[in-house]
């Protein structure tokens, strides 16, 4: 029997939207499959070596518990993304939730292949240099070439 | 009572953590070797189902016991 397949587009690119992608081409991974992930217009901040950068917030995004239910108003005023962020990434950690770092490294180790679309790498001027190792760059062509073959693809 | 050659504490982790260390472990153990698994992720439960059926190592045993999912599982 072939290996089954799963294709990725990852376009978002905060901290709480990069989990998915990298969630499920481990697990993936882990249960046999052979995974790619084509990285477009915000998910490419996911490639970066350092990912200390990604925010969650809570502006636009009603659907976030907050611990005080508060207006959107307040939600502007500086300091309220960082408070979220941290909020965030310290709940992460007690309630043992990988951080992205590791669940990407995971990814990694697992040899699941990384597109970074180039049209967006060159739209918003990111230094490739500044990307982890391994990674690829290509067009929707490419992606294609992989996700025509897929058993699931799935739009993040 | 099923007897491990190696077990894998996934205490305090969450999804998908337990699922990938099991892979992890499983791949230093050889075939008809058993891994136990304690987790605490009630999740873990029917991952652990699904991880066997999707890879073909079979589950021998689970069980709960206050507040903890342990697991057995042989390496195909």
């Amino acid at each position: 029997m072939d290996e089954k397949k799963l294709a990725i587009v990852a376009t978002k690119g905060t901290l709480d939207w990069g989990y998915p992608p990298f969630i499920l081409a481990s697990t993936a991974a882990a249960l046999g499959y052979s995974v790619e992930i084509f990285f477009t217009f915000y998910g490419l901040q996911l490639l970066k070596k350092d990912l200390s950068h990604l925010r969650v917030s809570p502006l636009g995004n009603p659907a976030m518990p907050m611990p005080v239910p508060m207006p959107t108003l307040m939600m502007v005023l500086p300091g309220m993304e960082g408070m979220a962020t941290s909020m965030m990434k310290s709940k992460m950690k007690a309630k043992g939730v990988a951080s992205l770092d590791e669940l990407r490294e995971l990814c990694v180790e697992a040899e699941v292949r990384m597109i970074a679309c180039q049209m967006t790498v060159d739209l918003f001027e990111f230094d490739t240099a500044d990307f982890i190792d391994g990674i690829e760059l290509g067009g929707a062509a490419a992606f294609f070439e992989f996700a025509g073959e897929s058993d699931i693809t799935l739009f993040i | 009572m099923v007897q491990e050659d190696q077990v894998l504490d996934a205490r305090g982790l969450n999804c998908p953590l337990p699922i990938l260390r099991t892979k992890k472990a499983l791949g230093e153990l050889t075939s008809g070797q058993v891994l136990k698994i304690v987790a605490t992720d009630p999740g873990a439960v029917k991952d652990f189902e699904a991880f066997s059926k999707q890879t073909k190592n079979p589950l021998l045993e689970h069980a709960e016991a206050s507040g903890e999912f342990i697991f057995f599982i042989q390496k195909a």
